[in-house]
């Protein structure tokens, strides 16, 4: 049936075309980016660039991983990973736990921390930079772990989305629970969180990208190169004076840095998906 | 929306809902409050004392030709970015929509520039147009056109906007297309036999089927401009040549982080926070409706 609208082969064929060549521009700077990261320096600045890879795959990457420029990239990577799965897992389960408060229990000031938790949604940290700057400063939490993370778990998309889900849960299963005696942790544990693992999964996706890609914090944040992050730490490797810039190096570590969250969509496609649609709702 | 059910106690709940509650008063309301406070003070040439303005710097602000400027400059990129890679991602999701076998390959291939930070799009961007010697630039120059983005501010605005736009272009590739699914097929055969073009369905049937997608997808990629691509401005321009690609967010760093000026970074910040409030609830007004479309 839904091959009935223009089902012509020469039309398909075309349509194809046209996505490979759109494909084909989209892919087009990684590849680029790959193929620099496998030459030497001197192949880049005398133009034009070679189209095809080179045969200094390893000695660029292992220079990148070991030693870097200012840190050894495997340092950076571990900051990263650190600071991502800090920020998912800690945005997760502070929303869960609150989420869990709003919707079973009524207790004074309800509405009010709602409003609290709710008026976040309205502030991307780009904006609050330098007074949050400063209050993370008053903690001597620079170049810390704690400073890199905390700041950017204060937000409510994740808790709006969990209370939304326990909202369509059944009331007769909390129900229940309370005459069986269950306390509302056993309840929780044993079968509100067993019940969000497909919302829980996604919005961990969604939320390791978000924390891995943060540029503008971990910049103000990391003033030690051994806690510089790897999307921040690529800048860093440009020289600031009329040195050479080692292009494949820092084409290596560009790389590396958009590996793992784009192993994590490619892999995890569908709960990507679930948790893009469900995060801007 | 209320639960009927719930569990008695009210100290367990206040205990569940600290957590949250004190990140946000320490890491949002306490530096809000403080933007706020000193949007109102300018610091002596000293540091040592602040002076009360009251509305001073603010009234600064609206007089000075480089914020005025920064203004018009973030309105320019963002409206610039929105049109890119919308019109770029409908483009490919209209042909992603027509294939029947296949259309997962193709889905995937085009969905993962998604997850590539901003900050990382921006190097890769810069490396392939380098003055004189990036691949582009240097084919630009074979045709005779100068490409030097580090003193033209329309080619320095070009390619942020075009660095800026193409992860984009996957995200808003997936909205179309899911959009575009959505659309019944009858209503498109019944067209077709009555004999209207792809052009004219379009047109007549799906695009205004397709306008809630489109709507949602304008404001959260005005928002996406406006907030999310300090990584590529810094990694690209840092804001130059001379200020043509400063947009707001970026000011609000330079002047607060390397002018130092507290004040006016504040008074930024300020404003700043009104537009995302306004964007936030627009957003807002809208989703309450897709809900239910």
């Amino acid at each position: 049936m839904s091959g009935m609208v223009e089902k012509k082969g020469r039309a398909t064929w075309l349509v194809h075309l046209g996505l490979i060549i759109g494909i084909a521009i989209v892919c087009f700077p990684i590849y680029l980016a790959f193929v620099a990261s496998t030459v030497t320096t001197n192949d880049l600045v005398r133009p034009p660039m070679p189209l095809i890879p080179g045969d200094q795959f390893f000695a660029n990457y292992s220079s990148a991983l070991l030693s870097g420029i200012n840190a050894p990239v495997w340092k950076m990577l571990l900051n990263s990973t650190i600071m991502a799965l800090g920020i998912a897992i800690g945005k997760i389960v502070i929303s869960l736990l609150s989420a869990f408060a709003i919707v079973y229990f009524r207790f004074p000031l309800r509405n009010v921390f709602f409003w609290l938790i709710f008026l976040t949604l309205m502030l991307p940290v780009e904006v609050r930079i330098v007074p949050t700057y400063e209050v993370v400063a008053n903690f001597g939490m620079l170049n810390s772990y704690s400073g890199l993370i905390l700041p950017l778990i204060a937000s409510a998309t994740a808790t709006f989305l969990f209370r939304q889900f326990y909202m369509t849960v059944p009331d007769e299963l909390a129900e229940a629970a309370r005459v069986d005696g269950a306390t509302p942790m056993r309840f929780f544990l044993d079968i509100l969180l067993p019940m969000s693992r497909t919302n829980i999964a996604a919005l961990f996706v969604i939320l390791f990208i978000y924390g891995w890609n943060q540029y503008l914090w971990p910049l103000l944040m990391t003033t030690d190169p051994e806690m510089n992050t790897i999307v921040m730490g690529i800048k860093q490797m440009f020289p600031s004076a009329d040195d050479l810039t080692q292009w494949p190096v820092i084409m290596a570590t560009a790389l590396l840095a958009m590996l793992p969250p784009v192993l994590v969509v490619i892999f995890m496609q569908n709960l990507f998906i679930k948790g893009l649609v469900d995060t801007e709702k | 929306m209320e639960k009927r059910v719930t569990f008695k106690g009210w100290w367990l709940p206040l205990l569940l809902i600290l957590p949250q509650l004190l990140i946000t008063a320490v890491f949002f309301f306490w530096p809000a409050g403080q933007a706020i406070y000193q949007s109102a003070f300018i610091p002596d040439p000293f540091g040592l004392k602040t002076q009360f303005v009251g509305w001073g710097n603010f009234e600064f602000l609206l007089e000075d030709p480089y914020y005025l400027a920064s203004f018009k400059t973030t309105a320019i990129f963002s409206l610039l970015v929105t049109i890119v890679s919308m019109t770029a991602a409908l483009w490919l999701a209209l042909m992603a929509d027509r294939i029947i076998k296949g259309s997962g390959t193709y889905r995937t291939l085009l969905i993962w520039p998604y997850a590539v930070a901003p900050a990382v799009a921006g190097v890769l961007w810069m490396f392939m147009f380098r003055p004189n010697v990036g691949l582009v630039s240097w084919y630009l120059d074979r045709v005779g056109y100068d490409w030097n983005h580090v003193l033209n501010d329309g080619q320095a605005m070009a390619l942020v906007v075009f660095a800026s736009s193409w992860g984009r272009v996957s995200y808003n590739f997936l909205f179309f297309l899911a959009g575009l699914q959505a659309v019944p097929k009858s209503v498109i055969e019944a067209a077709a036999i009555d004999g209207a073009h792809f052009w004219h369905r379009f047109r007549t049937i799906v695009f205004p089927l397709l306008s809630p997608t489109t709507f949602f997808l304008l404001v959260v990629n005005i928002v996406y401009a406006f907030f999310e691509t300090f990584g590529v401005i810094h990694t690209i321009t840092a804001g130059g040549p001379q200020q043509a690609t400063t947009i707001m967010v970026y000011k609000v760093y330079a002047d607060g982080f390397v002018g130092q000026d507290l004040g006016s970074s504040a008074a930024q910040s300020v404003i700043l926070l009104l537009i995302v409030g306004i964007l936030t609830i627009i957003q807002f007004k809208f989703t309450e409706r897709r809900v239910h479309y």
